[in-house]
């Protein structure tokens, strides 16, 4: 018991300080960590996301970032083409994420384990190249988005603090929803499958099925944290559907704690600032981030919420 | 004679060149436990998996209650109330005993996309999970984690989930594999119960148990039905005795 209240405690701590940070960031004029936490947040989003399929479903997707990309331009092309309400932008960005991940999970849950790795980086991989060879978009260039998605007077994305509780809002609702989805039935024969496909189609439930929809969520609720992303810095470019990307969010999942609830948020603060931190040090930072997170990975099973569990424990 | 429970007509499996499943019928009437012996390597599990769907045959057919079940996915069959026990453990081992035995019941008991409400309080699923594990014993159990439970107690529960299912037949791969004496004979026991209410496919290498359980025996020896009836005749039967115990025995017993 006293385990879990260690790792509780730490997350609570975690999320007070990301709830309170606007007001830090007010009084001390330090505009620059608000910025740099908006992004951490949303990526924190994508993270979650892919924890879903990855942490609780078992399923190794190495293509996760092809839905910041989807749900960023399909804010900077609505954008570009004089579309500028939000009230249209998220949902396309939404609903393109799902039609996406409808499509490539069909294709890629026929396959498993390396093969269902090495696919779903393929298809990012094309999603990074058709991006591209947008001409009318920015290609290679990517495409700035002047004006940021407008909710009419509901809410002010241009204001910084607005924005910041907007993604926090985002991040937490969906957290809850996965909360509830990993609960339920739904959630259950997921995680079922994870453990042991062959007895769970013995008794009666066919694995992909489920497999697909979770796969679908996971891309959706990814689509928004790339539709924020695309509004946070104003741009949106192939460049973040390449496959580093990808391999960041399953860096921040396993460093915070696969199959954990907050484990990818935790992850998201931890892998961004050492990011942030080493890189005004060094230019060869990753020369130390590196070894740092093979140490973690090594010796840190569960990741930091393992670590924190088995530290409560003694 | 009315329609048997499971059908299997001129079931063919091929390995390559091997012939594992070789032109196999056997009927089983509903009620009765039926156990498939035979020595190592006869086919037995193969001849289970064609049953469970795990494995497609080449050729022949399977029905159960009369439908034709040959070509279905296992977890259709599933629906149409066939359970069964893999002859290694195959369980669900980061959930609990509980968790493993509720999603089987779960899979009978309306749509699994619910994403909302939490599973775990389902009062319907809750009772249905322990009744099961009351059945086999193992209601004491129901809260710990099946990786943290005994080789025995997970045999056990291979029947619980199988049982929560509430099948038409149950397969039952080895059930007895790996057991302790008193284990063997609590499962035997508990077989014994559970004839009652369910038809029993049961594939055992323990003799003993077999033929204290079984109403009819088939014996697979090399792919092939080389006999098949109640347990008295199989045991006078030389062609099994020649399988089992090798032509030396029956020269021997002649001699």
């Amino acid at each position: 018991m006293k385990g879990l209240s260690v790792s509780k405690a730490v997350t609570a701590l975690m999320l007070a300080g990301l709830v309170l940070l606007p007001l830090y960031s007010q009084l001390s004029g330090n505009i620059f960590i608000l910025t740099l936490f908006t992004r951490i947040i949303i990526l924190a989003l994508a993270a979650a996301s892919l924890n879903l399929i990855m942490g609780f479903g078992g399923m190794m997707s190495f293509g996760h970032a092809a839905y910041l990309g989807i749900g960023g331009y399909a804010v900077g092309m609505l954008a570009q083409e004089g579309v500028g309400s939000g009230f249209i932008q998220f949902p396309v960005a939404l609903a393109a994420s799902a039609i996406y991940a409808l499509v490539i999970g069909a294709l890629s849950l026929r396959t498993r384990g390396v093969y269902f790795i090495m696919i779903t980086l393929a298809f990012a991989q094309m999603a990074y190249y058709v991006a591209s060879g947008l001409a009318r978009y920015g290609g290679d260039d990517g495409l700035t988005i002047y004006n940021r998605s407008d909710f009419s007077g509901l809410i002010n994305l241009g204001n910084r603090v607005q924005f910041y509780y907007l993604c926090l809002a985002c991040l937490f609702g969906v957290i809850f929803l996965i909360w509830r989805i990993v609960n339920s039935r739904f959630g259950l024969v997921v995680q079922g499958l994870r453990s042991n496909e062959q007895r769970m189609q013995a008794i009666g439930f066919p694995a992909k099925r489920y497999q697909l929809v979770c796969f679908v969520i996971s891309g959706t609720m990814c689509g928004l944290a790339g539709a924020l992303l695309a509004n946070n810095t104003d741009f949106v470019s192939p460049a973040v559907m390449y496959w580093t990307r990808s391999g960041d969010l399953m860096v921040m999942v396993i460093l915070g704690g696969m199959g954990t609830l907050f484990g990818p948020v935790m992850g998201a603060v931890v892998f961004l600032l050492l990011e942030e931190f080493l890189s005004q040090i060094t230019e060869y930072w990753a020369l130390i981030m590196g070894p740092l997170l093979l140490l973690i990975v090594l010796f840190g099973r569960g990741g930091i919420m393992g670590v924190l569990g088995r530290a409560g424990r003694g | 004679m009315a329609e048997p429970l499971l059908r299997v007509e001129k079931l063919v499996r091929r390995f390559g060149g091997i012939i594992a499943t070789d032109n196999v019928s056997l009927d089983v009437a509903s009620g009765e436990l039926h156990a498939i012996i035979g020595p190592n390597g006869a086919g037995k599990t193969t001849l289970i998996s064609q049953l469970t769907g795990h494995l497609a045959p080449h050729s022949g057919s399977v029905s159960l209650a009369g439908r034709d079940i040959t070509y279905l996915p296992a977890y259709r069959r599933c629906a149409l109330g066939l359970a069964r026990s893999f002859q290694i453990t195959s369980l669900l081992l980061d959930f609990t005993a509980a968790d493993n035995v509720a999603l089987a019941a779960q899979a009978h008991a309306g749509t699994s996309f619910r994403f909302f409400a939490n599973a775990r309080k389902e009062k319907g699923l809750r009772d249905a999970a322990h009744a099961a594990l009351d059945r086999v014993g193992l209601l004491h159990r129901a809260d710990v984690v099946v990786s943290r439970l005994s080789h025995g107690e997970r045999r056990q529960i291979e029947l619980a989930v199988a049982l929560a299912s509430k099948p038409k037949l149950l397969l039952l791969d080895e059930p007895m594999a790996g057991l302790g004496v008193t284990e063997s004979q609590r499962m035997v026991q508990l077989l014994q119960e559970l004839r009652k209410e369910v038809s029993i496919v049961l594939v055992e290498h323990d003799m003993p148990a077999v033929f204290a359980l079984a109403d009819r025996i088939t014996v697979l020896v090399y792919g092939r039905v080389i006999a098949s009836g109640d347990p008295a005749a199989i045991r006078a039967n030389e062609d099994v005795k020649r399988a089992y115990l090798g032509d030396q025995h029956v020269v021997t017993h002649h001699g």
